[in-house]
């Protein structure tokens, strides 16, 4: 393993330690980055140390230590000056709690905004960089940087718990946690392939961290299952629909990777919006498609959620199963206005029926909805068939 | 930690009202209840009550020269109706008891503003 890949694996891990230690995000940063720094300086003469990971707590422990002792101010903030100093060289393995969860927990509290969740998830648990972070967002840096230090300024200020939440708030909070963990993985999704990495790599802590909570496996299938695909996505630059993808340029070991995870959720008897759409994109991947099936776990998830989206992907899984007409039926009654998917299925279920006139209608709105040129140029090939 | 709770009573009913006198017993005793149980909270201090926000006067100073208006600085339905006190281990257990507040069940909404220091 790379110095680099071993920082990426363990600079959550050590940094969530550092955080239930020091009991402050700020100096729990700099003190990480000041042991990630002598690691980087002292391992590549000195060889890894056996434990790696107990190796930099420790070094970033004593730094700690060693400012507090020197600044009375920031010796206040933190809570184990008691805590005798340990030698960097003599740690045992498994000294110190894993506490990756409390960390997802408080950077996804609901009293940050989602993009302060977001960034602060990325740059803790992921370990992404701030121009890393900016970049991926496209905003400024320097915006990005002050999005971190207001949300770990707020934390301390308003005292959000580092904890994992007690029982009654765990619904709630959980909920939180499991969208901003997919709504890292979909930005990757449409562009950026290391946020979705990011995604994998919290979802798949989340997990492991979890392994009694069903949505949590829910939701790393669905991202696997998804990941799966990504590469036959597209042919060149050209968008391809999940119909015409070229099933062998799937990821088997994704795939198998998502439906053991999936399997786990449904042991737990998960039917939660995350096991639903993990099953959904299970079927997806197995050839020929049940359709009916797909049809009916729709249904079950527009019922859960009540969104009219859904219900739309219902419609496009009835028509396959029982035929144009029936899907149409589905998609009329629905109120999306100007939600471009809904033309465009419209618009293509209707030409199925060779209601050519109508169909070029809905696919031309669909078109000017378009936000993609990828999107733009599949419309533009739709558009040809019914002219 | 200790946080203010600042509460946007807004046009939530409060004795005195119109709006009050249209609830029902029920409800009205619901209230009551709730603000007895919210001071008899370990760590909580009631701030004083005060007068409904159309009796606020809001002073501004621009180059010098002092801008008396009538009526709270924020719109009627989000002007601070009370406030109070509360010691509390961490942001979750102040939320919880901010949510116990009626105005955060009748329409208005309670802000938890960490004190300095």
């Amino acid at each position: 393993m790379t110095l680099e890949q071993v920082f990426r694996d363990e600079w959550g891990r050590v940094l969530a330690t550092l955080i239930g230690l020091l009991g402050d995000f700020e100096l729990a940063e700099e003190a990480a980055q000041e042991a990630f720094a002598v690691a980087a300086e002292r391992w590549p003469e000195d060889g890894m140390p056996s434990n790696p990971r107990s190796w930099l707590i420790t070094t970033a422990r004593n730094r700690a230590i060693d400012r507090a002792r020197r600044n009375r101010t920031l010796a206040e903030k933190t809570s184990l000056l008691e805590v005798p100093e340990a030698a960097e060289d003599d740690v045992e393995a498994g000294t110190f709690a894993d506490e990756r969860l409390e960390l997802l927990f408080t950077c996804c509290h609901p009293a940050l905004s989602t993009e302060a969740q977001v960034a602060l998830t990325l740059r803790t648990l992921g370990g992404l960089t701030t121009p890393q972070i900016a970049g991926a967002f496209l905003v400024p840096e320097a915006t990005m940087a002050q999005r971190l230090v207001r949300a770990k300024k707020k934390i301390r200020a308003a005292g959000i718990p580092f904890r994992v939440p007690p029982d009654h708030l765990l619904p709630e909070r959980l909920g939180a946690v499991l969208a901003v963990v997919y709504l890292i993985f979909n930005e990757g999704y449409g562009g950026d392939a290391q946020l979705s990495e990011e995604g994998l790599r919290v979802g798949r802590a989340l997990a492991e961290l979890m392994p009694d909570e069903p949505e949590a496996h829910g939701l790393l299938a669905l991202m696997l299952l998804h990941d799966a695909r990504r590469a036959s996505r597209f042919s060149g630059e050209e968008l391809v629909l999940l119909a015409d993808q070229d099933s062998s340029a799937w990821d088997g070991a994704k795939i198998i990777e998502g439906r053991a995870a999936l399997d786990r959720g449904l042991a737990l008897r998960g039917r939660g919006p995350y096991v639903l759409q993990a099953a959904i994109a299970s079927l997806h991947a197995s050839e020929p498609r049940d359709w009916p099936q797909i049809a009916a776990l729709y249904g079950e998830l527009a019922r859960a959620t009540g969104s009219p989206v859904v219900e739309l992907s219902r419609a496009v899984a009835v028509a396959e199963a029982e035929g144009p007409e029936a899907g149409l039926a589905i998609a009329d009654a629905l109120e999306l206005g100007d939600y471009r998917y809904l033309h465009a299925t419209r618009g293509e279920l209707l030409r199925r029926l060779g209601r050519t006139e109508e169909a070029r209608v809905a696919l031309t709105r669909a078109f000017e909805l378009a936000d993609d040129d990828a999107e733009r140029r599949l419309l533009e090939r739709k558009l040809t068939e019914v002219r | 930690m200790k946080y203010m709770l600042l509460i946007h009573q807004g046009t939530t009913p409060t004795p005195g009202t119109d709006a009050w006198e249209e609830l029902s017993q029920e409800e009205q005793g619901k209230v009551y209840a709730a603000y007895k149980e919210l001071n008899e909270t370990p760590g909580f201090t009631p701030g004083e009550r005060m007068q409904g926000p159309e009796t606020a006067t809001t002073v501004r100073v621009r180059d010098g020269e002092t801008l008396t208006t009538d009526g709270p600085f924020a719109e009627l339905k989000e002007a601070i109706g009370g406030y109070g006190f509360l010691e509390a281990d961490d942001l979750d257990a102040a939320l919880a008891v901010a949510a116990r507040i009626p105005a955060a069940s009748m329409g208005g909404a309670v802000e938890v503003r960490p004190i300095a220091g």
